[in-house]
């Protein structure tokens, strides 16, 4: 078995360099890599390209990134949650390339399964059509839309082994799957690292192949960004 | 006028039993709390889930279980969970039956807009562009005027749109319309005391009034 572990955050994300292409899994602030944003804020880089459906809050999660100037552009289906993206966007200091949720999981997907390109129905006759071909199957229009790949994919799952297989939880699983598989090196922190073996193999997620560095995260703070209760 | 609750309560009444239902950010996230509860539906969360259960009690709440509004929620019975791209490929695919979700313009020909505001409001499409690209069934809630009163019921979107010729049902803070496959708004029902006068001049898109239209009965 390849043992993937590195020591912490800092040493998963030593050698990303600027101008370089992330991945980041989550969805809103659920199941964000917290070790390793934290750890990138540290790094003397910039002009990054972030890929990952949301952009943060902004004193949270990619938020934080933003704020530093560390991005040139986001890749991502909806930002509606950070004033400092917004503000950025729209005074054109940040470049953004918005699309459909289901175009970019599926864009990921298709990065780390090497399919170059897919037919989608999503986006036909608005802004994103745009630029792209279309054809039509069985009467209905779809357009084509190439593959996402990254320099490095960054995800947290809920349990890890040391060969790299991870298991989430909930609905923190949301893009971190696919993340994992479209990045040339693929970070994956977890709550809780176990020796390989430990893992039952029938609940496996993300097989440890697709995974370069594990290791075990600290301090989560799973900040919820509506918490919302039954009366 | 119909408070938002009266318009999530009056949408309610579309759900029929045996549906897997994709609910939007908004209004329609407030449907859940009218469906009946003798129907056994299916809630699907976009970002990974079938079967989403009440929101949680104070003691019971978890970060890792969220809807697409980003509020906490628990699991129903029976529920499963899954990956972003699994997620659509059962909106593309077709098996979701049902799409709920809140709109800023619906032109009279059944597109609808509601992902930005040029030059002002850029928040994104979220799934909502693959949603109205794939279902059957497109319900939109809305307001029937904005704040300044303007129509948001239009002969073409003024706004950029997200999908082309998908609304089938509006409901409104006024009336209960249908989109007509030749275009134009159906009136189907009133709002209790609106008229439908009232109707017809808060709306700019091509209103299709036939015959006697009743009023929303509210159970």
């Amino acid at each position: 078995m390849i043992d993937k572990t590195v020591k912490n955050a800092q040493e998963a994300v030593a050698d990303i360099p600027s101008n370089c292409m992330l991945m980041m899994g989550g969805f809103g602030l659920s199941g964000i890599p917290e070790n390793c944003i934290s750890a990138i804020l540290e790094l003397d880089i910039d002009n990054l390209t972030i890929v990952s459906n949301n952009a943060g809050v902004d004193d949270f999660g990619i938020g934080l990134l933003l704020k530093k100037r560390m991005v040139k552009k986001m890749i991502s289906s909806y930002v509606g949650e950070n004033a400092e993206f917004e503000r950025q966007l729209l005074s054109g200091e940040l470049e953004v390339d918005l699309i459909p949720q289901g175009t970019l999981a599926e864009r990921v997907r298709a990065g780390g399964a090497g399919i170059p390109a897919f037919f989608t129905p999503a986006g036909v006759g608005t802004e994103v059509a745009e630029g792209k071909e279309s054809r039509e199957f069985d009467g209905k229009t779809y357009l084509l839309e190439s593959w996402l790949k990254a320099d490095f994919s960054i995800v947290k799952a809920w349990k890890g082994d040391t060969a790299g297989n991870l298991i989430f939880k909930g609905t923190a699983r949301n893009f971190n799957p696919l993340m994992a598989t479209a990045g040339r090196i693929c970070i994956a922190e977890v709550e809780e690292l176990v020796p390989a073996g430990e893992l039952d193999p029938n609940q496996i997620h993300t097989p440890g192949i697709y995974v370069q560095r594990i290791f075990q995260g600290v301090n989560y703070e799973k900040r919820i960004e509506q918490r919302t209760i039954s009366r | 006028m119909l408070t938002k609750e009266q318009i999530a309560q009056r949408i309610a009444k579309e759900v029929k039993t045996g549906q897997y239902i994709n609910l939007g950010i908004g209004i329609p996230t407030l449907v859940a709390n009218y469906i009946p509860q003798n129907l056994d539906v299916v809630l699907q969360s976009e970002n990974g889930l079938l079967g989403i259960g009440p929101f949680p009690t104070d003691d019971n709440v978890d970060p890792d279980l969220i809807n697409a509004g980003k509020q906490t929620i628990t699991l129903a019975k029976g529920s499963a969970l899954f990956n972003s791209a699994e997620s659509f490929a059962m909106i593309r695919g077709g098996h979701v039956h049902l799409t709920i979700l809140g709109a800023m313009e619906v032109s009279e020909n059944g597109d609808i807009a509601n992902w930005k505001i040029p030059g002002k409001m850029v928040k994104g499409m979220g799934g909502a562009m693959d949603l109205v690209a794939s279902a059957d069934n497109i319900i939109v809630a809305m307001q029937h005027c904005s704040k300044s009163g303007e129509s948001k019921l239009l002969p073409e979107c003024s706004l950029p749109i997200t999908g082309v010729k998908c609304v089938k049902k509006i409901v409104s803070d006024l009336a209960v319309m249908e989109i007509s496959p030749d275009g134009g708004f159906i009136l189907k029902e009133r709002a209790p005391g609106v008229s439908v006068e009232e109707i017809q001049s808060k709306t700019a898109g091509k209103l299709i009034i036939e015959g006697d239209i009743p009023e929303m009965i509210f159970d």
